[in-house]
This record gives C-alpha cells, sequence and structure tokens, in this order.
C-alpha cells in the first residue's frame, strides 16, 4: 500500500483557559496553596483520525470554531498535538500565513531568502525560483524597496509568490486566498489548479460547499473537535448542509 | 530500553564513580598542582562531582533519546541557513543609518575603555600596569556574555511572530544570538589589538590561544541564554530581574579593579565567579603570557558544559509550551 502523504492519527489538543483572572503574585500564591487553581480544559481536537494520500485533494469543512486552524497548524507543526501523532511525508508550504519572518525594514529581495530559509531552503534554491517569483508577484520595479513601503496587497503578493514557487509536496490552503485584486486572485487560482493536476497533495479548508466539491476528491467535517463525517466528498457536503 | 528517571540517576551515580576513581589515580603532573591538604582538595573534588554528573546525564538522555537527536541533527542541517541569515540580519540592522556603521563595533569597546581607564586609573588611581589593556580584556569577555545572554532572553518571545506561522527549531533563535555577539567580539577583537599595539604592550605568543577563553564563554554564554529564554517565555519578570542581576555580577568581577582589592578571605568566593576565571585566563594569555594549566581549564570548561547541558535539557523540555505563551 501507498504510504499516506499526511497521517493524522487519534490527534487531540487541550488549552487551558484561566477561568478567573488572577490580580498578582500574592493572591496566585494564596490560591495555589489552598488547590483553588482551576482551569477549564477545552478540546480542541478530540480524538482525529485520518491520512491523506499523496496526490489527493482533501477537504477540511466545518463551522466556525470546529477545530479547522488547529488541526491545520498541528499539521503544519506550529502546535504540538496534546494526544496523538501526525506523520508527514514531504515537503509542507502553508499557505495558513504568508510571509513568515517577513521585515519591513528590509527590501522585497532580502525577504524572499529569508522566507524561503524560513521553510528550509538553501539561497542557492531561492536563487533559482527568484525570478519565477518576482515574475509572478508582478514586483519587479520594487526589488528593492524595503517592504515598509508596501502595500498589503504586494506583500501577499509576494508571500503567496513565494510559498508556491519552491514547489512543495504539500500544500495547505485555508479558504481560497484573498489575496490582492481579482486578477491576482485567479493566478492564484490557476496556480493552485496546476499544482493539484502537478502532483500537489492539497488539504483545502472552506466555507463554501461550491469550491470543496468542485475541487476535492474526499474531506472531513469537523464540529467541536469531533469527527462527525470523514470520506467521500458527497456524504461529507450532505452531512455538512445537513446540519 | 526506556529511560526511567530512576535508572537515570542510577547509571549516573555509577559512570561519576567511575570517573572519579580515575581522575583519583592520576598523577599530579596532569592534574596540576593538586594540594596535599585534603581541605583544599575537597571542593576541587566536589566540584567534579557536580560536573561529571550533570554532564554525564545529559549525556545519556542524548544517547537514549537517539531517534530524537538524529531528527534534531537533520533539522540543524535544514535550517543552518536560517541561522547564517538571522545572524546576518542582526549585523546589517544593528548599524543601519548610523552614519559610522560597522565602524561602531571597533569604536564602542575602544570609547568605553577610554572612559572606564579615565575614572579608575585617573581619578580612583588603581596600581594596574597597563590599565587600558586590562580593562578592555575584561570588558570583551564580560559584555559577551552579558550581551548573549541578554539578547538571547529576548529572542524566543521576539519571534513570537515566526513561531505563530511556521515550524521552525525554537532553538535557533537563541543560537542565532549568541553567534551575533560572537561577531560583535571579533571586532572588540580589532580594538584590543590596536589598544595593544598603541600602549606598546609586549606581543606573546600565548595570544594565539585567545580563542580558547571566548569558546569557553561562548559554551557558557549559550547555556545560560538558552535556559533564561525559556524562562522568560513564562515569567516574563526575568528580563528586568536579570538585568540588575548582570550589573551586580559585573560588579563582582574584577573588570575595573585589580582583584587584589578584595581581601584575602574573601577571594576563593570570587574565584566562584565563572566570568572570573573566563577574563582571568583571557588576561594570563595576553597580559603575562602565561598558559593556565590543566586544573583551570578542567573548571572552565566544566562550568560551561554544564550551562550548556542544564539550559538545552530545560529548553527542550518546554519548547512545546511555548507558543501557548507567547
Amino acid at each position: 500500500m501507498e504510504t499516506p502523504a499526511i497521517s493524522v492519527q487519534n490527534v487531540s489538543m487541550r488549552f487551558n483557559l484561566s477561568k478567573d483572572k488572577i490580580l498578582g503574585i500574592k493572591e496566585y500564591v494564596v490560591k495555589a496553596l489552598k488547590g483553588q487553581i482551576f482551569y477549564e480544559e477545552f478540546w480542541a481536537l478530540n480524538d482525529v483520525s485520518f491520512d491523506v494520500m499523496p496526490g489527493e485533494v482533501f477537504g477540511v469543512m466545518g463551522f466556525n470554531g470546529a477545530g479547522k486552524s488547529t488541526l491545520l497548524k498541528i499539521i503544519a507543526g506550529v502546535f504540538r498535538p496534546t494526544m496523538g501523532s501526525v506523520t508527514v511525508n514531504g515537503e509542507i508550504s502553508p499557505l495558513l500565513e504568508l510571509g513568515a519572518g517577513f521585515d519591513s525594514e528590509f527590501s522585497a529581495r532580502d525577504n524572499i531568502y529569508m522566507n524561503g530559509a524560513m521553510y528550509g531552503y538553501p539561497p542557492q534554491f531561492m536563487e533559482t525560483k527568484y525570478e519565477e517569483i518576482m515574475d509572478f508577484a508582478e514586483l519587479w520595479e520594487f526589488e528593492d524597496v524595503a517592504l515598509k513601503n508596501f502595500s498589503s496587497g504586494m506583500m501577499g503578493r509576494l508571500g503567496f509568490a513565494v510559498a508556491t514557487s519552491v514547489r512543495p509536496s504539500i500544500l495547505i490552503v485555508d479558504e481560497i486566498l484573498g489575496v490582492g485584486d481579482y486578477k491576482f486572485q485567479a493566478k492564484c487560482e490557476e496556480r493552485i489548479q496546476n499544482m493539484i493536476s502537478d502532483g500537489v497533495t492539497v488539504l483545502l479548508v472552506s466555507h463554501s460547499i461550491k469550491t470543496i466539491k468542485e475541487m476535492c476528491s474526499r474531506a472531513i467535517l469537523l464540529e467541536k473537535g469531533r469527527v462527525v463525517c470523514c470520506g467521500n466528498i458527497k456524504d461529507v457536503c450532505h452531512a455538512y448542509g445537513d446540519e | 530500553m526506556t529511560l526511567s528517571k530512576k535508572r537515570l540517576a542510577a547509571i549516573t551515580v555509577c559512570l561519576t564513580a567511575i570517573f572519579f576513581t580515575l581522575f583519583l589515580f592520576l598523577p599530579e603532573s596532569i592534574v596540576g598542582h593538586r594540594a596535599d591538604q585534603l581541605l583544599l582538595f575537597l571542593p576541587k573534588v566536589l566540584f567534579l562531582a557536580v560536573t561529571a554528573a550533570i554532564t554525564i546525564a545529559f549525556l545519556l538522555i542524548v544517547i537514549f533519546k537517539k531517534d530524537f537527536m538524529r531528527w534534531q541533527l537533520h533539522s540543524f542541517n535544514r535550517y543552518r541557513y536560517l541561522l547564517k541569515l538571522l545572524v546576518k540580519r542582526d549585523f546589517v540592522t544593528k548599524y543601519r543609518k548610523s552614519v559610522l556603521g560597522v565602524l561602531w563595533s571597533v569604536l564602542n569597546p575602544l570609547l568605553t575603555m577610554m572612559v572606564l581607564t579615565l575614572v579608575f586609573a585617573h581619578i580612583f588611581r588603581f596600581e594596574i600596569e597597563n590599565f587600558p589593556v586590562y580593562v578592555l580584556s575584561g570588558q570583551l569577555i564580560f559584555n559577551f556574555f552579558s550581551e548573549a545572554t541578554t539578547q538571547s532572553m529576548h529572542s524566543v518571545i521576539g519571534s513570537g511572530g515566526i513561531i505563530k506561522k511556521v515550524y521552525v527549531p525554537k532553538y535557533i533563535f537563541p543560537l542565532s544570538k549568541t553567534l551575533s555577539s560572537l561577531v560583535n567580539v571579533l571586532f572588540t577583537l580589532i580594538a584590543f589589538l590596536l589598544v595593544f599595539i598603541f600602549t606598546g604592550a609586549e606581543f606573546r605568543w600565548t595570544m594565539l590561544l585567545v580563542p580558547i577563553p571566548i569558546f569557553y564563554t561562548l559554551i557558557f554564554s549559550l547555556g545560560v541564554g538558552m535556559f533564561l529564554s525559556s524562562l522568560t517565555v513564562f515569567f516574563r519578570d526575568m528580563t528586568y530581574l536579570w538585568g540588575v542581576f548582570t550589573m551586580l555580577l559585573m560588579f563582582l568581577t574584577p573588570i575595573m579593579y585589580p582583584i587584589e582589592q578584595i581581601p584575602e578571605a574573601f577571594r576563593p568566593v570570587w574565584g566562584l565567579n565563572p566570568l572570573f576565571q573566563f577574563v582571568d585566563y583571557f588576561r594570563e594569555l595576553t597580559l603575562h603570557g602565561n598558559i593556565p594549566d590543566l586544573w583551570t581549564n578542567i573548571v572552565c570548561l566544566g562550568v560551561a558544559l554544564c550551562a550548556l547541558c542544564v539550559g538545552t535539557y530545560v529548553f527542550m523540555k518546554k519548547q512545546d509550551r511555548y507558543i501557548l505563551y507567547i
């Protein structure tokens, strides 16, 4: 059998929400001695398991607060799950938060190399991708301009260009992005489509049933941290629509 | 085989004991002037016991968690470019927009040295041969330590934006700050050489060994920095406490006064300050042309390794929880 690109096994994630505000160190010590420090446990994810095969486009659905973002962050390695494990085979490029490590004092050029290094790519590799990134982001005029003078749209374009140009084998997409104007959005979608046809594994989060139906073959539906159903796209969409 | 706490403790004690017995049988010429009196010998034995125990315990953990370590090494290999870029960025950011730029790296220690010389050699009139070189050597080591630890302490919190967005091995942050400080030390060394030539001090070949005390300080600072950065995430007050503590430490280290100022009875207490050991090592090499004996080296390396082991252990143990507190 083929090894899955992403394998999520019995993942649970707990957050501690402190219930009452502790005002000072004295109160803290007194309460700690009395054994009165309570945290409200909040399970953002509860025993979630699924596999994503290489080349598959997998949808993650659920209402707000269902734990979608937490799940994606765990897969991207930002959070460590409280219980369970995640195995990833391949290079992940998370399109969750673009432009990690962007520094507004530095030029677009410097930031491309820095951003690449954050994903673990050496400068030599980034150099080969440099032209493609600048072409895609349409920022040649601003190559040496400090990022603080960029508009938010320009910044987003640059982030997207870096994250997709490095040719990851797994792409995590949180909503088809609202980056830039409609022209650029169309370009982004086209690029993601191209990557899908090149066999990149995609994990897609969306609220739009239409998008998910169009793009995904399988999906998972979460509700309050639990898996409601997982599998064939029609069944999942049906379950989501019914609720 | 799994590593339970009990087993870890047992193996550590055994290995420490073996290490010790071996040490006791070493000939005196290697151990240095090992005192005949038990009284002087005892603190050394105690020191060695603690150092060896900590280092051995750490090594055991490393050996037992081979997979974890292999994975860490793999990730280090992957992220070493990031480390390089971060150090470079620190350096570039530091002197951005200042007119003299990089020149400040050399100028700054020189100017501080001049002020200190003015105050302590001419107003307080300390009797020290070649005061400028004396003070600059103390400054070099001490500022390295204080800058590296202070910067490391803020590094994890300061990189919250990155940590929340993407997976990066967290130790990269204190490590990059410590290395940035090392780059600064190299510039201070240039200043040191200039002063050396200018005051007409005698060059000695032992000066070539200067990287050794700098290396000890590097290891020590890295360990302390990792520990502090980890602690600060959960306990922000550390920032202020450490500021006061470094000031105290500065006055406890003979940087601008001679050790002879301290009453004879208190000197062993001064000897407990690892920074004094490093500073002294540096001065022995540059000012007196002596190579410190084996015992001094054992003390310096031992303290540095202990700090590194404890710092790394605490850091690794807590690193998954940083994100919840940033």
